[in-house]
């Protein structure tokens, strides 16, 4: 039955063949397969830095950008060249226009965050521990979170006037939605089996949320912080955008208004650095808080 | 040495006058237990006593109500039936080791004891688990043995009067399966607590317990004294004989292999 199956190429007189000298056969060794060596991950990696290799990136953008810049490809009042924004920054920290700026705004961000981490996680630990407080915050809350929080500003204008409170107020708001659902989804999504081990072990239940849903609720709190802040970095440029006269939005409007598009960039580089300033923080937070997860770490 | 500590009381006798004194001669006391599923009697008129100190283990196929009893004398599983009396100080260790990932390893040990407990006595329990190395680690650290055997110590500190294991070695390796069971009648001849043990492994009920049960239908269908020698032989033609009509209770046909 297994010659019918076998391929028309198979040498099939090897059967009768084989067969009268079968006590020879193990003497024969089978032919030895190639072999190929398992190099070792030391050997394979590259001697270069990890941190020279991550600024590899950037630069040669950078170098991209001056290149295009200097060959006229890209004009001044399109994009300044990098040399050009480099002059600009550096007059503008000189002026003390620049660093005021920054202060003002990280001011607002870190009130939002402040206020909007309060009450997202004030929230998410109601609705998370308690199924009447899930019945009463989670569905206004979900409702709310589809309203688009820039979309608010006219009305918190109207509400809050034109000071520092309606921007606040819109980071706050961009804040505590991700911070959240996520933070509730983490207290939710606590095995448990762990759980039930902690009330096997006679916790109470304050004992549980304290050694057993809210650690396991962390990572999840965590990426909603990310999240957030990334967020609250958006909320800061729109809400600077209407109606201030201070901060690095205002800087950008006013640049805007003299078609400076060497200050723009130097504001929108300000932005990416204090948010990268962020995310730095929220790793190192994780990284001091999560040390029990080992995690896939990329090869 | 274990058939010395226990007074010889006949369970049958016990059963049927002993609801005047209970509490004193048990370390368990189960009658009358029914826990339903969707109107599916699982555990169905359950009537089970355990003498303080004695090693039970319950055997049962999968699906016949062996770990909802114990989850029910653990006090998990509130929604019962029936009488259940059961000690103020008893401890579980489950199948899977269910270490707090965000703990260490002492620090779970310590979880849910009052007051502020002192490491040291951590450090004790796990040494006596053979553990002492690796009371700083982070427990998804810890290989399965070791996992398990940080369950044990969280069980043990709590100097439980009653000891309910469930399926403990179930996800082990066969190496450290043997090791971890030695570790158990250990632990248990040193400290003389009751023991359920609910375990799918006969040989391993037959080699630790001084009674074995078969729980089937919902109720205890079968029960059986060990009364062989301690450390116990495998290899002891009576064990096999023990082992063969326990496991011709559970349904499985050994007829040529106990022959």
């Amino acid at each position: 039955m297994s010659i019918s199956h076998a391929p028309p190429g198979s040498p099939a007189p090897d059967i009768p063949e084989t067969s009268p000298q079968g006590a020879v056969e193990p003497t024969s060794p089978a032919p030895a397969p190639d072999l190929e060596p398992i190099v070792p991950t030391s050997s394979r990696r590259t001697r270069v830095p990890r941190w020279l290799r991550r600024t590899t990136g950037p630069v040669l953008l950078l170098a991209l950008w001056q290149l295009l810049s200097g060959t006229g490809v890209l004009t001044a009042d399109v994009l300044a060249s990098p040399g050009r924004i480099a002059q600009v920054a550096g007059d503008l920290v000189a002026d003390g226009s620049l660093t005021s700026a920054m202060t003002t705004s990280l001011q607002r961000v870190a009130g939002g965050l402040l206020l909007g981490t309060l009450i997202g996680t004030g929230l998410a630990l109601v609705s998370g521990l308690f199924r009447v407080g899930e019945d009463v915050v989670d569905a206004p809350v979900q409702m709310l979170r589809t309203v688009p929080f820039v979309g608010l500003i006219p009305l918190f204008i109207i509400w809050f006037g034109i000071g520092e409170a309606p921007k606040i107020a819109i980071i706050t708001l961009g804040v505590t939605f991700p911070l959240y659902l996520n933070v509730y989804a983490g207290i939710r999504g606590v095995d448990a089996q762990l759980i039930e081990a902690g009330e096997s072990l006679g916790l109470s239940r304050w004992g549980l949320v304290r050694h057993v849903i809210l650690p396991g609720a962390l990572p999840g709190a965590l990426t909603g912080l990310r999240y957030s802040l990334g967020i609250a970095w958006l909320a800061l440029v729109f809400a600077e955008q209407v109606n201030a006269d201070s901060g690095i939005g205002f800087l950008m409007v006013q640049a805007r208004d003299f078609l400076r598009t060497d200050v723009i960039v130097v504001c929108l580089i300000v932005y990416a650095f204090l948010g990268l300033l962020a995310d730095f923080v929220v790793r190192s937070l994780e990284r001091l808080l999560l040390q029990w997860r080992p995690t896939f770490t990329g090869r | 040495m274990a058939t010395d500590v226990h007074r010889p009381v006949n369970p049958q006798a016990t059963e049927a006058s002993g609801a005047e004194e209970p509490r004193l001669t048990q370390a368990v006391r189960v009658q009358g237990l029914t826990r339903s599923f969707d109107g599916r009697a699982v555990i169905d008129d359950l009537q089970l006593d355990v003498r303080p100190g004695e090693f039970v283990a319950l055997l049962g196929r999968s699906g016949c109500g062996k770990s909802t009893l114990l989850r029910i004398l653990a006090g998990l599983d509130r929604d019962i039936e029936g009488t259940v009396l059961v000690p103020r100080r008893k401890a579980v260790a489950f199948q899977a080791p269910r270490l707090m990932p965000w703990k260490k390893v002492w620090r779970n040990v310590l979880l849910g004891l009052p007051g502020k407990p002192d490491r040291a006595i951590a450090d004790r329990a796990l040494e006596e688990v053979g553990l002492s190395h690796r009371t700083d680690a982070w427990p998804k650290t810890l290989s399965g043995g070791e996992a398990q055997r940080a369950s044990l110590a969280r069980a043990l500190v709590r100097e439980p009067d009653l000891l309910l294991l469930d399926e403990p070695f179930g996800a082990l390796d066969a190496l450290t399966r043997i090791k971890a069971q030695h570790l158990v009648g250990e632990l248990w001849q040193r400290r003389g607590c009751a023991v359920l043990l609910v375990t799918h492994d006969v040989e391993e009920a037959v080699l630790l317990a001084d009674r074995v049960l078969v729980m089937d239908e919902g109720v205890i269908a079968h029960e059986q004294e060990i009364d062989l020698a301690r450390p116990r032989d495998i290899t002891d033609p009576r064990f096999a004989e023990i082992r063969g009509q326990l496991l011709e209770r559970l349904g499985v046909d050994t007829a040529a292999e106990a022959a």
